[in-house]
């Protein structure tokens, strides 16, 4: 990927991610969110990364981003009207988010972690690469995790029938009357 | 490298002309098909200069489908409702019709052809992984539609689109499971690859095109491809009896006109994929890259670029056969019940589709070992 078209399609995902922040309507902030997933789909595409970029943009961009929409809706979000309080109070909270964005900077990317990038083989983001990284190197991490996402779908079922649609009561319909 | 991207820009323009073209041409092809169905006569008013009729022609409709309606619909008053989100209520036609168009890209209409030293794959892009792509690009054609019935500011609007974004959300995964079974059959993702292994025949008079290996993908494939593109019976999301229009209510002129076309174009993309992984996209039983091999020994001998050519032609005839067939369909059924809607595609296809899947598997490992 030439660098001007990926400075700029970084550009373009960072603008977006900070519209996920600053703009009111939540239905936008949304918006911004799956421009930015679909731009780092991109990203991962030019980076050779091919499978890993096109179920970015099937996974997040168009199931689970959906799915957001939906909550969006259904619980009915009103437009925000700017963070609430005193204005020394926001002072004082863009003066700690600062400090920390700061820190992060300092603490979490010491020069000697910092990787050198020193591109990479042919074809190392195809499918069959992908799966053979996944079925054969990390096949156990691989069915660990699929066990747990299966257990955590059980559970998620079986959380919302106990609170909303249970089994009837006999007696509402149906049943003899006494 | 300007011949290259000479080449790239007129293959893009082509296979788009063709797709839009064709989308059109189905507007018409469903006036007349649906009256010839109910019985009746169908669009016959217009008519430029009395040409047809002055040569005793009977008036076929095309002027009013393929003139009149596009000038009406472009001329129109472009109404934005009271208190809709302006800027998504302009933007989510182009939104849903975009994702549409731009996966004709990886959709092979025909062979390479070689001419003068430069080979040509009749594809306008040739991805790796293009199964993917197609994938993605449906996935993402959803907001078009729910931020359009979000942003007019009307309750039938919002509901047609909550409809419409569950219903796609849910058939999506048949599709996938349907995709992915085929793709498991041809060990790639490249379409043109997919093309390419379903050239010949079985015993001398079976071609060798996907719906025979995957009959139950293709059915998955072409019910979920149906209920993507939302048409009766699938048409829950703008079913006119009960939301006016669903998530186009509050569209006309020429945004209403990107809604219908997303919708013809959807149609045929169902036929072109339909057509790609089932029905051997450009591929003619019997006919190779020289020529006609006819069971019993004969041979004809074909010229290269003729043979693309016909296979340019052959996908295109597979294409419009299966946009018909979606179009008796849609004119036969009733619509679905929204529960029965659900319930087909979650307990129905996503099942069938993963024990597809399962026996696709088998068949693959067990024929694996005994080699």
């Amino acid at each position: 990927m030439p660098l001007w078209l990926f400075a700029f399609l970084a550009a373009l995902a960072i603008v977006s991610a900070l519209g996920v922040i600053f703009q009111r309507n939540p239905v936008h902030c949304l918006l911004s969110l799956v421009v930015t997933l679909l731009t780092i789909a991109v990203l991962f595409i030019g980076e050779d990364a091919v499978v890993v970029g096109f179920l970015q943009a099937i996974v997040y961009g168009g199931a689970i981003m959906v799915l957001f929409l939906f909550v969006i809706w259904l619980l009915n979000l009103p437009v925000e009207s700017g963070p609430a309080g005193h204005l020394a109070l926001k002072l004082f909270g863009s003066l700690a988010a600062a400090t920390l964005l700061a820190e992060l900077f300092i603490f979490l990317v010491p020069p000697h972690l910092q990787v050198k990038y020193s591109g990479h083989p042919p074809g190392y983001g195809s499918m069959e690469n992908l799966a053979t990284t996944l079925f054969a190197n990390y096949l156990v991490a691989f069915e660990v995790t699929s066990v747990l996402l299966l257990a955590a779908v059980v559970g998620a079922v079986a959380l919302a029938r106990r609170g909303g649609a249970g089994p009837r009561p006999a007696t509402s319909r149906g049943a003899a009357p006494r | 490298m300007t011949t290259d991207l000479a080449i790239g820009a007129i293959k893009a323009i082509v296979v788009l002309l063709l797709a839009l073209s064709l989308a059109a041409v189905l507007l018409w092809f469903e006036r007349k098909g649906s009256a010839l169905i109910q019985d009746r006569i169908g669009a016959n008013r217009a008519s430029i200069t009395g040409f047809g009729a002055r040569l005793g022609l009977p008036n076929f409709g095309l002027v009013n489908t393929l003139m009149a309606d596009p000038v009406k619909l472009f001329t129109k008053e472009d109404f934005v409702p009271e208190g809709a989100d302006k800027f998504l209520h302009a933007l989510a036609p182009f939104l849903a019709l975009f994702p549409v168009l731009i996966t004709f890209a990886v959709v092979p209409i025909g062979d390479e052809v070689t001419i003068r030293g430069h080979t040509i794959v009749l594809q306008a892009a040739d991805i790796n992984a293009a199964a993917l792509y197609v994938l993605a690009t449906i996935g993402v054609g959803v907001y078009g539609i729910a931020l359009g019935g979000w942003a007019s500011n009307n309750r039938w609007a919002l509901l047609g689109a909550i409809r419409a974004t569950a219903q796609m959300i849910s058939y999506e995964i048949a599709m996938g499971l349907a995709i992915i079974a085929v793709v498991m059959t041809y060990g790639t993702l490249n379409l043109q690859e997919i093309c390419r292994a379903q050239g010949g025949v079985w015993f001398g008079f079976l071609p060798r095109w996907g719906i025979f290996l995957q009959p139950i993908a293709f059915v998955l494939l072409f019910t979920s491809g149906m209920a993507e593109s939302k048409r009766v019976p699938f048409d829950l999301p703008e079913s006119e009896s009960e939301l006016i229009a669903g998530y186009f209510t509050e569209y006309s002129g020429g945004k209403q006109a990107a809604f219908m076309l997303t919708d013809f174009a959807e149609i045929v993309l169902v036929a072109v994929l339909i057509t790609t992984f089932f029905f051997g996209g450009w591929q003619i039983p019997w006919l190779y890259r020289d020529g006609f091999h006819l069971p019993g020994g004969a041979f004809i001998h074909v010229n290269h670029i003729v043979v693309a050519l016909l296979g340019v032609i052959a996908f295109w005839v597979k294409t419009i056969v299966l946009c018909w067939i979606q179009i008796l369909i849609r004119w036969t059924l009733p619509r679905f019940r929204y529960d029965q809607l659900m319930r087909l595609g979650w307990k129905g296809l996503v099942p069938l589709g993963l024990a597809n899947i399962l026996i696709t598997a088998f068949v693959i490992v067990s024929m694996g070992s005994a080699q």
